[in-house]
């Protein structure tokens, strides 16, 4: 790793923490309905919105009637996406006349961006029409977001109110977030975007004429022998000229700034932020880069702020940070370090593992991105993790398994933390010799039962997913890479969608039924049940008194207790993928070094 | 039955090591007996290893089939039967724990049914003494039935004395063997079915029927019969019944993985069952599992112990969870006894004439402080002890509500009366009656109270008036070494508030040089109730002793409410815990007690998860090092072979449990300081050692297994 690579990471962080706080404040502030100066602009429309819905925003919810709201609108949402999918042939705004998207296919794409997921197993550019991206895709990408703040701004206030029922309105929360924190950030990054050169337009792709033709082959698939039972088994490969170009654009940078900022993920293209189209420079990299991060760390002082000791929020904050850097520290060094076989090809001259990555990106700003955009739920890439080294492709992979608490998803992530600091307490508290309270309440057998699903049910998806399609003959069909690194794809393929991060290791042709339909599965049980269970663990936490703290209670707030997050954190995951990573990443690793 | 035969509790206790040979035997049968699923099925951790010790069984027995017919099982034969054999000592040894736990519980309640066994009771048609009597079995009396008990005969039941006085032998119950006085009336009424009256005979009022008194509880208690989870165990059942099912997860998608992973290498064989199986228990948290209710039990005979029997394991707990404690000043912070010290004449009357009314009105007042002037006023002025009868006076009593005692000197010439009291009352007393109150005296109480002593003022009260005669100086004297505990208690977060009947001035004065960190001053018993609503209120735990019935609405508010056992049947019904030694500083002690039950458990739990890491450094490579080679670089502490290691994983794993038993029945080390200087020394010692000790421990039982040519 060279200076370089430090400073980048160093002007990275500053620029994150930086921003991060007062974003957090302003945060704060819109989730307690004061959201200031774009009140005065926006409030207009916010009430009208609440007219036009029939609402009432003073009218508070108890943790059942928010989680039935918030289910019911996020499958609501499900239908309509759903809808546009299927029947996008015969709606407007579809100007390379795209048809319907297989049934499989539209239910996994539905469930994956009702759930904040964007796992993308179809190619954007060729398969959705503007309309299902913008209204469809991009509408989701703000309101699954503000779903996930919804639910995180009810567990703090079940952690900060006393003996009430209410955790506060999800139709407000969820407008509030859209509103007054999504669509401001939103507008300035797609503005910053169009700058740089990422298209905004509703014209059709644009074909290009080639200056040179270009002769190739084809040779017919699997699929096409079956069809013409003609062919020979061995066909003839055939010979093809192509003389035009068809270059796919459309409303790329808003759809691009929202899936950055809301932790989405789901490009507009099939290359996701490696395409020159929704990433052409350095500075809308670093910008993106920037936009993945940022809420998710806000978020943490939002926390501090209600919980009305900024000391809370700045540990939770350390631990992920923490994490965030060491996983980053063995991406970087894995791409750098690269690959034996190759340095001894190239006299060790290398530019570390450059395989599958943008010359305009390096090594150094695709390790950082894939470590961010795993830590947070994103998924986007800007380099293809298949080509990693094995180091480099398991901090992905951990990072997801984590349970998507480093950052993590909007709101998802923070709420995932605050599951794992409660069980800290309650393990830490019992050394103590006390009851174990966090912020006062009393962590209890009720508490425990909701954070011990918060935990489980990610890690049930992955290893049922996983122990499912390795067993399957079409699951294992879609691999591309025999061996352990086969393994590795399906790993990621399902540690990505349970954990609701969307990211792709690529390599597995996931566009399958089974992985559509398990994958789709095991995306609803990662948002959902997960979800309601942190409504539930709200509403019990609100109900109860708020011990004052004195010198028999456990600090929540010191450098001890971060570091006892990140063991907990760390340690649950290894516990739980050890096993499979052996078998994946980790003799993948081995062979390579020759063992 | 004799006191000789009834040895006390507390006696047996202390002589009793850890493992009692005796203890040690009925335990080890106890955890072949215990191998019931039904009893099995209680604990969900070692519930999964009960049915791995089954599985193995019978992979070990279709192993030994096969191999007879010239095929062969899915691993070694003899690697089965080890395995098998170690799983089933895994849940043996947690068994052995749990019986060790129960059985120290067990010896003593043998002890006390002795105390219970029937004996015959003299039962009365009428509440008096010359009524109709017959002979019964204790057995048969009912709430409300009245009997005589004499000299000599053991207390039937557990009853309110309604009539006599009678010296009674309680040591089945307490293990003090002095005698203690029981009478009608007041706070020492209660007595205790089991107990022996010695002296006198007492009418009792039954109010217990049977299968209910005190002793039955007692037994209860002591035994673990009713024992019922306590609620943090229930939360810590979640959370490692969660981990055991996600470790099961783990191993059971090996299966796939495993499949899938051989069918890609091309090499190596599939994991075996018997290797899942040894994984899993392994990765289980079976070493908290198998020792989760032992470390209950003990932490209530640790209780029991201390001579508290705590009514419900919810109690011992919230113990632990106290934030604030309620102690009486009066024999809890000071020595029971203050001391009269000097006497303060008002103006206008001497120091020898104020001596000699106080000596007058102390004369027939049994309590300490009253038998100090006499002592004081015979030493100043050396008068002499006077008959009260003679003088034709009779005593006025001290009542909670006047706050005053004295005598009536109705003999005399103008019906006087001389009265002593605190200030307040006396201050009432003297305006009520057109008196003035001097400005002089005003001055005494408050120097007094302002030096920490209790000011008394005594006053004579005629016809024509009353006037204050003067001040007589009382002093408190705090106990020996309390402030240090209270230090202790600051430490370890817990606030401390005196209670005390003295005013203001006086209680500030005590509780700065006790050092306790608050104080309620002229306290009634309901202002004590309020006290405590108000405290709780604010979210807070609390504690306190009581023996009075005027106690008893606060002992049922306080979360942990100790009656004493010399006080009343309301106290002790009102409370969660009864102290048999009626010592007011127990409090501090079963606070700790509770806080090393809850320590305990979580230092246990975090040794148990961070065990993990070592185990799987151990199996994961020795179960896919055939399949992918590269992996024998996992292989860190230089296992013999691959079944070496997986059974020296397993060994540690069962071995671990009885080692920890100790620390379980007797609890972690507690020292009082604050919580994060306690989480960071535990997080070292269990957490670290957690981490490091299966690493050696392992790496020692492969050798071993190696030196015997067993691997």
């Amino acid at each position: 790793m060279d200076t370089a690579s430090i400073l980048t990471v160093a002007v990275y962080l500053l620029v994150l923490l930086g921003l991060a706080w007062p974003l957090g404040i302003y945060m704060a502030a819109v989730l307690e309905g004061r959201p200031g100066f774009l009140g005065r602009v926006l409030g207009p429309l916010e009430r009208l919105l609440y007219r036009l819905c029939g609402v009432d925003p003073q009218q508070e919810m108890d943790w059942k009637s928010y989680a039935l709201a918030m289910f019911l609108f996020s499958m609501a949402g499900f239908l309509v996406l759903y809808g546009l999918e299927r029947l996008q042939g015969l709606l407007p705004l579809n100007p390379d006349g795209l048809g319907a998207v297989a049934p499989d296919l539209a239910f996994n794409t539905a469930m994956s961006f009702v759930t904040n997921t964007n796992w993308q197993a179809y190619g954007g550019e060729s398969t959705l029409s503007y309309l299902t991206q913008m209204l469809g895709l991009t509408a989701h990408n703000f309101v699954s977001a503000a779903t996930g703040i919804g639910v995180l701004a009810a567990l703090i206030r079940g952690l900060t109110r006393q003996e009430t029922c209410f955790l506060g309105n999800f139709w407000a929360d969820l407008v509030r977030s859209t509103l007054y924190i999504l669509l401001p950030l939103s507008i300035v990054l797609a503005l910053a975007l169009v700058w740089q050169g990422v298209p905004q337009t509703f014209g059709g792709a644009v074909k290009a004429t080639l200056g040179q033709p270009v002769a190739y082959e084809i040779t017919p698939s699997a699929d096409d022998l079956k069809a013409d039972l003609t062919l020979k088994p061995t066909p003839a490969p055939i010979p093809m000229v192509a003389t035009q170009q068809a270059i796919a654009r459309g409303p790329v940078a808003s759809q691009e700034a929202i899936k950055q900022l809301g932790t989405n993920g789901g490009g507009f293209f099939n290359a996701n932020a490696a395409h020159p189209f929704e990433n052409p420079t350095p500075l809308t990299n670093f910008l993106e880069l920037l936009a993945i991060l940022l809420i998710p760390a806000a978020l943490c002082h939002t926390f501090g702020r209600m919980a009305d000791d900024a000391r809370q929020g700045w540990v939770l904050l350390a631990a992920m940070t923490a994490i965030f850097l060491a996983f980053l520290s063995v991406c970087l060094w894995a791409e750098h370090t690269g690959v034996p076989q190759m340095a001894a090809l190239t006299g060790g001259h290398g530019a570390g593992n450059m395989e599958g990555k943008e010359l305009r990106f390096g090594v150094t700003a695709s390790a950082l991105w894939a470590t961010a955009t795993t830590a947070a739920s994103n998924g986007s890439v800007n380099a293809m993790h298949d080509s990693f080294t094995p180091l480099g492709g398991l901090v992905p992979m951990v990072l997801m398994q984590l349970g998507e608490v480093v950052f993590g998803g909007v709101g998802s992530g923070l709420y995932g933390m605050l599951v794992f600091a409660i069980i800290v307490v309650f393990i830490a508290g019992l050394m103590v010799g006390r009851t174990p309270e966090y912020l006062g309440k009393k962590i209890e057998a009720f508490e425990t039962k909701m954070c011990s699903l918060v935990i489980m049910v990610p890690l049930f998806g992955v290893l049922l997913g996983t122990a499912w399609a390795v067993m399957t003959a079409s699951g294992k069909a879609a691999i591309a890479n025999p061996g352990a690194h086969g393994f590795s794809e399906i790993l990621y393929a399902f540690s990505s969608m349970a954990n609701n991060n969307g990211s792709a290791f690529a390599g597995l042709n996931a566009n399958i039924p089974l992985y559509n339909l398990l994958g789709g599965l095991v995306m609803f049980t990662g948002r959902f049940w997960l979800a309601i269970p942190v409504l539930a663990l709200a509403g019990s936490l609100a109900a109860k008194k708020r011990v004052p703290v004195g010198a028999g209670t456990l600090p929540t707030h010191t450098p001890l207790f971060c570091g006892l997050v990140i063991c907990v954190v760390l340690v649950v995951g290894a516990l739980t993928f050890i096993p499979a990573l052996a078998l994946g990443p980790i003799v993948e690793h081995l062979m390579m070094l020759g063992h | 039955m004799s006191g000789k035969t009834l040895t006390s509790l507390s006696a047996r206790q202390t002589s009793r090591p850890l493992f009692d040979a005796e203890i040690v035997k009925s335990a080890a049968l106890d955890s072949f007996r215990k191998l019931s699923p039904r009893v099995q099925v209680k604990n969900p951790v070692m519930f999964t290893v009960y049915i791995g010790s089954m599985l193995t069984t019978v992979l070990f027995i279709q192993a030994l089939f096969l191999q007879m017919s010239g095929g062969r099982g899915e691993a070694p034969t003899g690697f089965i039967l080890a395995i098998s054999l170690w799983l089933w000592f895994t849940v043996l040894f947690a068994n052995f724990a749990e019986a060790m736990a129960e059985g120290r519980g067990k010896a003593q309640a043998a002890t006390l049914r002795q105390a219970r066994a029937e004996t015959p009771a003299r039962k009365l048609t009428e509440a008096r003494r010359d009524a109709a009597s017959e002979m019964v079995s204790s057995t048969t009396l009912r709430k409300g039935d009245i009997v005589l008990v004499v000299a000599g005969e053991p207390i039937p039941c557990d009853g309110e004395i309604i009539d006599g006085v009678a010296s009674v032998d309680e040591s089945a119950i307490t293990g003090e063997s002095a005698p203690v006085i029981r009478e009608a009336g007041g706070d020492r009424s209660a007595v205790t079915g089991g107990t022996r009256v010695l002296s006198d005979s007492i009418l009792i009022r039954i109010s217990a029927d049977p299968g209910e008194t005190f002793l039955d509880r007692m037994i209860s208690m002591v035994e673990g019969a009713k024992r019922r989870k306590t609620p943090n165990e229930i939360a810590l059942n979640i959370l490692l019944a969660a981990l055991t099912i996600i470790f099961l997860l783990v191993c059971a998608t090996l299966l796939p993985f495993s499949l899938f992973g051989v069918d890609q290498a091309g090499q190596g064989t599939v994991i075996s069952v018997t290797v899942l199986t040894a994984l899993f228990v392994c990765l289980a948290p079976t070493t908290i599992g198998g020792l989760l209710s032992a470390i209950g039990i003990a932490g209530m005979d640790r209780l029991i112990q201390a001579n508290v029997i705590a009514m419900s394991g919810r109690a011992v707990e919230a113990a632990g969870d106290v934030d604030v404690l309620l102690l009486d000043k009066t024999g809890t912070i000071t020595l029971g006894n203050r001391q009269a010290t000097a006497f303060l004449p008002a103006p206008g009357v001497t120091e020898a004439e104020l001596a000699d009314a106080a000596q007058l009105s102390s004369l027939v007042d049994e309590t300490p402080e009253g038998r100090s002037i006499v002592v004081l006023a015979k030493e100043q002025f050396g008068i002499r002890q006077r008959e009260v009868a003679e003088l034709g006076a009779t005593f006025i009593p001290f009542t909670a509500q006047t706050r005053m005692s004295g005598v009536n000197l109705s003999g005399g010439p103008d019906g006087k009366s001389i009265l002593k009291g605190a200030p307040d009352s006396i201050e009432r007393l003297v305006t009520e009656a057109g008196g003035e109150f001097p400005q002089a005296v005003q001055g005494f109480v408050q120097d007094i109270a302002a030096e920490g002593g209790t000011p008394l003022l005594v006053a004579e009260k005629s016809e024509s008036g009353a006037r204050v005669l003067g001040a007589v100086w009382l002093k408190d004297i705090v106990k020996g070494g309390i402030r240090e505990k209270f230090a202790e208690l600051r430490r370890m977060g817990i606030k401390t508030i005196m209670v005390t009947g003295d005013n203001q001035l006086t209680a500030a004065a005590i509780a700065a040089e006790a050092g306790v960190d608050d104080f309620l001053a002229e306290a009634k018993p309901e202002h004590k109730l309020a006290l405590i609503r108000q405290i709780q209120a604010e979210g807070r735990l609390v504690a306190m002793t009581g023996d009075g019935t005027n106690d008893a609405p606060a002992l049922a508010q306080a979360d942990v409410g100790v009656a004493m056992n010399t006080g009343t049947q309301a106290a002790k019904e009102a409370g969660n815990m009864v102290d048999l030694d009626s010592s007011p500083t127990k409090l501090m002690e079963i606070v700790s007690i509770g806080k090393q039950l809850l320590m305990t458990r979580g230092s246990l739990t975090t040794f148990s998860i961070s065990n993990d890491i070592a185990k799987y450094f151990a199996i994961v490579p020795a179960a896919f090092v055939g399949m992918y080679p590269g992996l024998s670089v996992l292989n860190v502490m230089g296992l013999a072979t691959p079944e070496s290691a997986i059974l020296s994983a397993v060994i540690f794993n069962a071995l671990i449990i009885v080692l920890l038993i100790p620390l379980a029945l007797r609890g972690v080390a507690y020292r009082p300081a604050g919580a994060a200087r306690i989480l960071r020394d535990n997080l070292i010692i269990y957490g670290g050692g957690g981490l490091l000790v299966p690493f050696v421990g392992i790496k020692l039982i492969d050798m071993a297994l190696v030196a015997l040519r067993l691997a």
